[in-house]
């Protein structure tokens, strides 16, 4: 029988499945960061279990490590109390386990979900968890990969595995091209707003079409990583000569004749002709426009043309309700545009677009401009690796000589619980995944959008339709 | 684990959809590395407002809580499920739940009940109209029942079932598929190394 992608790795992962009881899953690679271990960990102490597999664990910070420029010292200086607390936890426990961590302000260190694609960890066929719900990210190299509870880190620490009942599929299809200034956070954005911020519920997604197989790896992470956002724990692509050709090379890249067969493994991945999904969405690219955020979670999204919707005109009570509050909170009115309208910070950075080619085109997009008197623009690369190729391509002159912040590598932002936030009131567009009440910070509102959008607009102050602004650039930039 | 008995309780109303694990716990409490410390932090932002449910006088003692689909979407963290414990809740009723949301919750004993909207709507009257009127969950029967009498049953798997009933942890089980784990490893060597030997 024909199976998808999502089959193929799941059945190669069933330690056992005992009846009357989800799946024993093995788990390939665990990520882990300070923020949802500590309590992990307390629960592996008192029972006096050592983790199983340390060396298919992998420890980062980036949740609460303060992104503010190093000091004379050239350490990153954590003045927040517990954030250091938190921070020698995390490095206590995995030197008790023997777990590597890459600690603050340290080479590969950086937000989870970038480092373990750069450094050639995350590899198709693969399982991959971590817990953080964006760990959907690797699910671009054809890997399944999800968020978890941090019960759940416990049973992966201790065991290797996971119990886990099997996800329906959901085959999502851009097909056409997209058109110049529309980028994959704006297909992204147009999934959701389409299927709703629950619509993938019990899910896994696999990205298919045209489109999709045009774009670069890091453009199918940003894709992947906001999977969860359309209620999907997962969201995958097949791997192919693009995949191979970014893993190749990177410090766990399998060499030599390993790298053969490992190839040669990854191309029997793909969904088999006619195996078939249990849902299925179809988007054109070719219509696509620039996507923003106007309401207080991911699905309630438009392109950037049109206008904000009016309540009156939607039926059922509780999606009315959640309307009203969302309109209150963000200061809008029904039937209000959004280009024109006013933007206190731009937040460059996060999972979804702190990588290489996400710096590269907010550069080329700034470069010879001005952000906007009165707007504050954070640049924040998603890993110290990042930080360091920006540097040596000059793109952080190009964004402080444009009245930019140039930051150290973290969450920053998105999360907003390293000092990193927006004050109460003030309107953000950003390149991160979530524009939940008070997510940029108590009483900050955020419009999601992509790059291109968020610079366009913090050039002119107000949000802006970049395509307004590429049309006048020529842009050339190499797909990562 | 406690094993998890039938209960009465009355109900809080909340029905707004898509509610984020971020306004059940906000992210600036997650700097915690306990679990027990985090009812302070339950929907606070939403607590400053004077009108929240959660400050009306009329549903101080409810452990119930009645929300809009698709409950607890968003961030993974089990801060969440804590955080409503702590604060006192002992099931929440909602039309469907987010995933992880869901699978954190079984794990803590907070109960995810997943009820039609017909009920859904018939419990957010009763809290309405009743606010002191109790219901009573029973897991083994996977029933709510209503003052009235009326019942409606509960979808929940027969693994979670069990292991809330009985107080059996999932970790405790997993341990004891050692032999079957140790088996995979033996013939699927580990794909990656977080270390790199001899490179």
């Amino acid at each position: 029988m024909p199976k998808t992608l999502f089959e193929k790795i799941w059945d190669a992962h069933v330690v056992s499945h005992p009846p009357n009881s989800p799946a024993v899953l093995y788990i390939d690679l665990h990520l882990i960061h300070e923020v949802t271990s500590p309590q992990a960990f307390t629960e592996l102490r008192q029972r006096g279990i050592k983790a199983r597999r340390p060396l298919q664990t992998i420890a980062t910070m980036d949740h609460s490590t303060p992104t503010t420029p190093r000091g004379a010292d050239g350490l990153i200086p954590v003045t927040d109390a517990m954030a250091v607390t938190q921070l020698k936890t995390l490095v206590d426990n995995c030197h008790e386990h023997g777990i590597p961590v890459f600690e603050l302000g340290t080479e590969k260190q950086g937000i989870v979900h970038v480092i373990g694609p750069e450094l050639g960890l995350t590899q198709p066929g693969m399982t991959i968890v971590c817990g953080d719900s964006h760990t959907s990210t690797h699910g671009a190299f054809g890997a399944l990969a999800f968020g978890i509870g941090t019960s759940e880190v416990a049973h992966v620490l201790a065991t290797q595995t996971l119990l886990q009942n099997k996800p329906k599929t959901y085959e999502i299809r851009v097909d056409g091209q997209l058109q110049e200034g529309v980028t994959a956070k704006d297909i992204i954005l147009a999934v959701i707003a389409n299927i709703g911020i629950g619509g993938g519920t019990g899910h896994v997604f696999e990205y298919t079409g045209r489109a999709i197989r045009s774009l670069s790896m890091e453009a199918r992470m940003t894709i992947c990583n906001m999977s969860i956002e359309g209620g999907a724990r997962a969201g995958l692509i097949a791997p192919d000569e693009t995949t191979f050709n970014y893993i190749q090379g990177r410090p766990h890249a399998p060499q030599g004749a390993d790298w053969d067969k490992a190839v040669a493994y990854w191309r029997t991945l793909p969904s088999d002709e006619g195996a078939t999904y249990d849902k299925q969405l179809i988007l054109d690219a070719n219509t696509l426009a620039p996507m923003i955020t106007y309401g207080t979670n991911p699905g309630m999204g438009m392109s950037i043309t049109e206008r904000v919707p009016d309540p009156k005109h939607v039926s059922d009570n509780s999606q009315k309700m959640a309307l009203d509050k969302a309109l209150a909170y963000m200061d809008l009115q029904p039937g209000q545009p959004l280009l024109g309208h006013k933007v206190d910070v731009v937040f460059i950075g996060s999972c979804t677009n702190s990588r290489i080619s996400d710096l590269r085109l907010a550069a080329q997009m700034i470069k010879g401009h001005r952000v906007a008197e009165g707007v504050r623009m954070l640049v924040v690369p998603g890993s110290q690796t990042v930080k360091r190729q920006a540097e040596a391509e000059g793109l952080h002159k190009v964004f402080m000589e444009a009245g930019a912040e140039w930051r150290e590598a973290g969450c920053s932002m998105c999360i907003a619980m390293n000092g990193d936030q927006l004050q109460p009131g003030q309107y953000a567009v950003s390149t991160s995944n979530r524009n939940f009440e008070g997510r940029q910070g108590r009483g900050g509102r955020t419009f999601l959008a992509s790059p291109l959008t968020a610079v366009a607009s913090a050039i002119n102050g107000v949000v802006t339709d970049p395509r307004t602004m590429v049309a006048e650039r020529a842009f050339e930039v190499a797909p990562v | 684990m406690e094993p998890l008995k039938p209960f009465s309780a009355s109900l809080v109303p909340l029905p707004i959809e898509n509610i984020d694990t971020d306004q059940i716990i906000p992210a600036r409490y997650l700097k915690v590395t306990d679990k027990n410390s985090l009812a302070e932090g339950c929907f606070t932002d939403w607590r400053q407002d004077p009108e929240f449910v959660l400050n009306n006088p009329r549903y101080q003692n409810g452990h119930i809580l009645v929300a809009g689909h698709n409950f607890g979407c968003g961030s993974s963290r089990e801060h969440a499920p804590w955080a409503l414990k702590a604060y006192g809740f002992q099931a929440v009723i909602s039309t469907y739940f987010a995933d992880i949301f869901r699978n954190n919750s079984l794990k803590n004993g907070l109960l995810p009940i997943i009820v039609d909207a017909e009920t859904h709507q018939a419990l957010l009257d009763l809290a309405e109209e009743a606010p002191e009127a109790e219901v009573h969950i029973d897991l083994a029967s996977q029933t709510v029942t209503l003052p009235n009498g009326q019942k409606a049953s509960f979808p929940i798997d027969p693994f979670s079932k069990t292991c809330l009933l009985e107080g059996i942890d999932e970790l405790g089980y997993l341990m004891k598929q050692t032999p079957e784990i140790e088996a995979f490893e033996a013939s699927h060597p580990p794909r990656v190394q977080t270390v790199l030997a001899g490179r």
